[in-house]
């Protein structure tokens, strides 16, 4: 059973290359400057759509912490998102008007291109609006972490997404670009978390935070994962199955300790609910571009409309990785 | 020109050449090792960066690997050129590339002068390690390691389980006792050149060639054949984790490596730019000639060590999800559960509030909604009340409100009304203290106004998910702090009942019960018992009630009525 099980994961990964390798047809080129990359570069994969106002901040986040290259797929925008991405001297673009839900949801692409240029170097894969949060981020570079997991035999590191949110109304407080969208959005919820083990991938599976609580209370099961793994080794063999929450070989799931003690983690917070979250929302619907039917931005638009309000008199303020670490959101495993 | 440093480089040369400098500069003459795995341009390079500098000079290379003789060959290759080519010194220190000075060299110098003969070497005798981490001690010296660990993992074990097999044992060269420990040391001049100059050198190469990981136990075992006074500390400050990797410092240890007044530490990063740029600088200091105390780091990384390994109970999160009976702690802190307290008792939850001085919640697993204290629609952490959120996974649930309220105590009811999912999961949990009055799930009953075929049907319900629980608690793997009476019981002595409990969390300086909880008047639940015994359901978790209750009836219209002094 456990041979036969493990084959079918081994087709499945296959599936996904091939799957990649069809996808990657859809991609035009805007601009390659990936002959800069050197062999030891931090390298970060992002999929987006009109996401101008975002990028400034973006890009500053991770340059700051130490990105060599972005490699972007640019799935259509009209605000000028893939000109400003190739106007920079440290990004890779390209550009497709192809479905992202039949790309499954952009992870076809983001497969692709890290077979081709991710083989070797260590990558990060976000959305622009994730911000990854990893212990000692305030004086230590991401190449400090790759350097000890490589040292430590790692090859993948997890991370939870951390809704973060305004209080009052998320219309409130517009936001501005090049804008820390945590000026605005610093509050999360710190311990309503719903993990349970995805025995197929080896994964975890976790629910929870302000989507479960106050969209999803009728139906938890259908509450978005908020389990990922966005900073791998990476080698040409790999594929992430579903998002970035899961990968195959199913090895590279192993984020988590299962013997008592805890491995090193981060956060990525999440800067979804902004004021620009309801133009998304409202795009989204039309589009019918998003996971199972949308039926995320359905409750979204339905749970808003009631109440704009995502704060609660026990939502926690954030202040630095420390915290978060302390509340049991993170660990430093035995990174000291 | 009294102190020589032996570096031994592989990685980062351009860090290994800003040190080599430093020490250079300051009149200690450097003998550097480079391995033979490092490109031809990039030791060309190292060699150009030192070249102006006439007390560096670079010995023959070595291929070095990880736990093999190599490292001893290059560090017996360049020692022996250190003490041929500067003939003026005095001590010997090997450091690796990634070693950084934390304190000016003069001070290293002045502290090997005040004791001239000393040997600084980290030398203990395999019984006394416990630092090995791959779990072979005594037979790094008994068995014989041809294979290389990181390349021919499989053979290396293969190799070792026929040798235990077989019996094999090799016989140590005449006069060594086997030592082991760290492999930076201090040596002077006399212990280091009787190691390498020994008669018998040759017979001690062949032994340690396949000795496992020798640089941790060559010059650790024959110093202790020379010399004559050993500290057996290693000067260097080294930490290494529990995969026996060694901690590398950053930036943001500056203070910590700056107060342990130790003279060398490594790791250090590359990168640690701030780290490299103070320490290399001339420190003004004034006159101290402090002891290393490297107790501070020691903690820093002991606790590493201990969350890696046993993590914080009752924490569950993306890395941490221990395997079933692996949680060393289910829950974070002690708790309490009440289970028919409430039905027995006029506002209970309050009275116990009032009494503990803590918030105590209703039914937490309630079907219809989360009671949390004050009926509130979330919690600490931003628990929801939502049932449903509850009921997906009621384990969690109650793991992430005892961990979120770390620092006050937990107390909510329990009722065979409630979800009994989470039943097995406090019986298991160490820091649940449960307390049961069984049968208490009658009184509702007796006082609520339904027909006698619902509540027979209710009290049979509710009696065999109470009989599940109970038999659930009385299992040997229970670990909770389980009392249990029947209802009949309970009342003989309700006020002792209840401070037996109250002592078990406060402990026994905890205060008397001076105001009591108002009991429900049970004028006439034995004849309701005996009804739903005539009526064909046995209420026997009640325990034996008489059908007339003598003397309930009085004490139930007292206001104040069973006062315990």
């Amino acid at each position: 059973m456990q041979a036969v099980q493990r084959y079918k994961l081994r087709l499945e990964r296959k599936r996904f290359l091939v799957r990649a390798w069809r996808k990657a047809r859809d991609l035009l080129l805007v601009a390659d400057r990936t002959d800069q990359i050197r062999r030891h570069d931090l390298l970060c994969f992002v999929t987006l759509r009109n996401e101008k106002i975002r990028l400034p901040y973006f890009l500053k986040y991770y340059r700051d912490r130490g990105v060599a290259h972005f490699i972007v797929v640019d799935n259509d925008s009209d605000d000028g998102t893939r000109e400003y991405l190739a106007a920079q001297g440290d990004c890779s673009v390209w550009t497709t008007p192809a479905s992202y839900k039949r790309s499954r949801f952009g992870m076809d692409w983001i497969n692709a291109l890290l077979r081709e240029y991710g083989h070797g170097h260590w990558c990060v894969v976000v959305d622009p609006d994730e911000f990854f949060v990893y212990p000692f981020c305030d004086t230590r570079p991401i190449p400090a972490l790759t350097d000890w997991l490589e040292s430590s035999s790692i090859k993948s590191f997890g991370a939870m997404l951390l809704d973060m949110y305004p209080k009052g109304p998320i219309t409130a407080q517009p936001y501005s670009e090049g804008q820390d969208p945590f000026e605005i959005a610093c509050w999360f919820d710190s311990g309503n978390y719903m993990i349970d083990r995805n025995w197929d991938f080896g994964n975890l599976w976790i629910q929870g935070g302000p989507r479960a609580r106050l969209f999803f209370s009728d139906n938890p099961e259908r509450a978005p994962a908020l389990n990922k793994i966005p900073l791998v080794k990476w080698d040409k063999s790999y594929t992430f199955a579903s998002s970035t929450h899961m990968l195959l070989p199913r090895g590279l799931n192993l984020v988590f300790d299962e013997w008592g003690g805890e491995k090193a983690s981060g956060v990525l917070l999440h800067a979804k609910f902004l004021d620009t979250f309801t133009v998304k929302a409202r795009e989204e619907l039309e589009r019918k571009q998003h996971y199972a039917g949308s039926h995320e931005y359905k409750a979204y638009a339905a749970g808003l409309q009631e109440n704009p309000n995502l704060w609660c008199k026990w939502s926690e303020r954030f202040i630095n990785w420390r915290q978060l670490e302390i509340l049991g959101l993170m660990s430093k495993g035995n990174w000291a | 020109m009294s102190l020589g440093f032996v570096m031994m480089c592989h990685t980062a040369l351009h860090r290994a050449a800003q040190v080599a400098r430093h020490w250079a500069e300051r009149d200690c003459p450097v003998v550097v090792h480079v391995d033979k795995r490092v490109s031809d341009p990039d030791f060309t390079a190292l060699k150009g960066a030192l070249g102006d500098l006439p007390n560096v000079k670079f010995c023959g290379r070595v291929k070095c690997e990880w736990g093999t003789w190599s490292l001893v060959a290059a560090s017996q290759t360049a020692s022996e050129m250190m003490l041929a080519e500067f003939p003026g010194v005095r001590h010997v220190f090997l450091a690796s590339g990634s070693c950084l000075p934390l304190r000016p060299v003069e001070e290293l110098k002045a502290y090997l002068a005040a004791r001239p003969r000393t040997d600084f070497i980290e030398s203990v005798t395999t019984e006394d390690v416990e630092w090995t981490v791959d779990g072979l001690h005594a037979e790094r010296f008994l068995l014989r390691f041809p294979f290389s660990w990181k390349r021919h993992r499989r053979l290396f074990d293969g190799y070792v389980e026929l040798q235990r097999k077989v019996g094999f044992k090799r016989k140590m060269p005449d006069g060594l006792v086997p030592h082991l420990g760290s492999q930076w040391w201090c040596l002077s001049r006399q212990t280091l050149s009787a190691i390498l100059q020994d008669p018998a050198r040759k017979a001690h190469d062949r032994y340690f060639k396949l000795v496992w990981i020798p640089d941790e136990s060559y010059y650790q075992t024959l110093a202790r054949k020379y010399s004559t006074h050993i500290e057996s500390r290693s000067l260097t400050l080294s930490k290494f984790d529990f995969q026996g990797k060694p901690h590398v410092f950053y930036d943001d240890h500056l203070h910590l490596l700056r107060r342990s007044d130790c003279f060398v530490a490594r790791k250090i990063w590359p990168r640690a730019n701030r780290l490299y740029d103070t320490f290399l600088t001339d420190q003004d200091r004034g006159t101290v000639m402090a002891e290393p105390a490297p107790g501070k780091i020691d903690r820093v990384f002991a606790k590493a060590l201990e969350r890696r390994t046993r993590g914080r109970a009752g924490m569950y999160m993306h890395s941490r999800y221990p395997n079933p009976d692996w949680e060393n702690g289910k829950t974070a802190a002690p708790f309490s559960v009440f289970q028919g307290f409430n039905d027995l008792f006029e506002n209970f939850e309050s009275w116990l509030s009032r009494r503990l001085g803590i918030r105590v919640h209703g039914n937490l697993f309630d079907p219809a909604r989360v009671r949390f204290a004050g009926d509130a629609d979330v919690f600490a952490g931003c628990l929801s009340a939502s049932a449903k959120l509850r009921d997906y996974n009621p384990e969690r649930f109650l793991t992430s409100l005892i961990w979120n309220t770390r620092g006050e105590r937990q107390v909510f009811q329990f009722s065979p009304r409630d979800r009994q999912r989470i039943g097995s999961s406090l019986a298991w949990d160490g820091n649940a203290q449960i307390s049961i009055i069984t049968g208490a799930w009658a009184v509702p009953l007796f006082t609520s106004n339904k027909d006698f075929l619902t509540i027979r049907k209710t009290a049979a319900a509710l009696q065999k998910r109470e009989v599940d629980f109970v038999n659930v608690l009385r299992r040997v793997q229970t670990r909770a702090d389980v009392r249990v009476w029947t209802l009949a019981e309970f009342i003989e002595e309700p006020m002792e009942n209840l401070q037996s409990i109250l002592d078990a969390i406060d402990g026994p300086s905890g205060a008397r019960i001076t105001e009591a909880p108002r009991m429900v008047d049970l004028t006439g639940f034995g004849q309701f018992l005996q009804n739903l015994k005539n009526q064909g359901m046995n209420p026997h978790m009640t325990g034996d009630f008489p059908v007339e209750l003598p003397g309930l009836k009085h004490r139930s219209e007292d206001t104040r009525p069973y006062l315990v002094r």
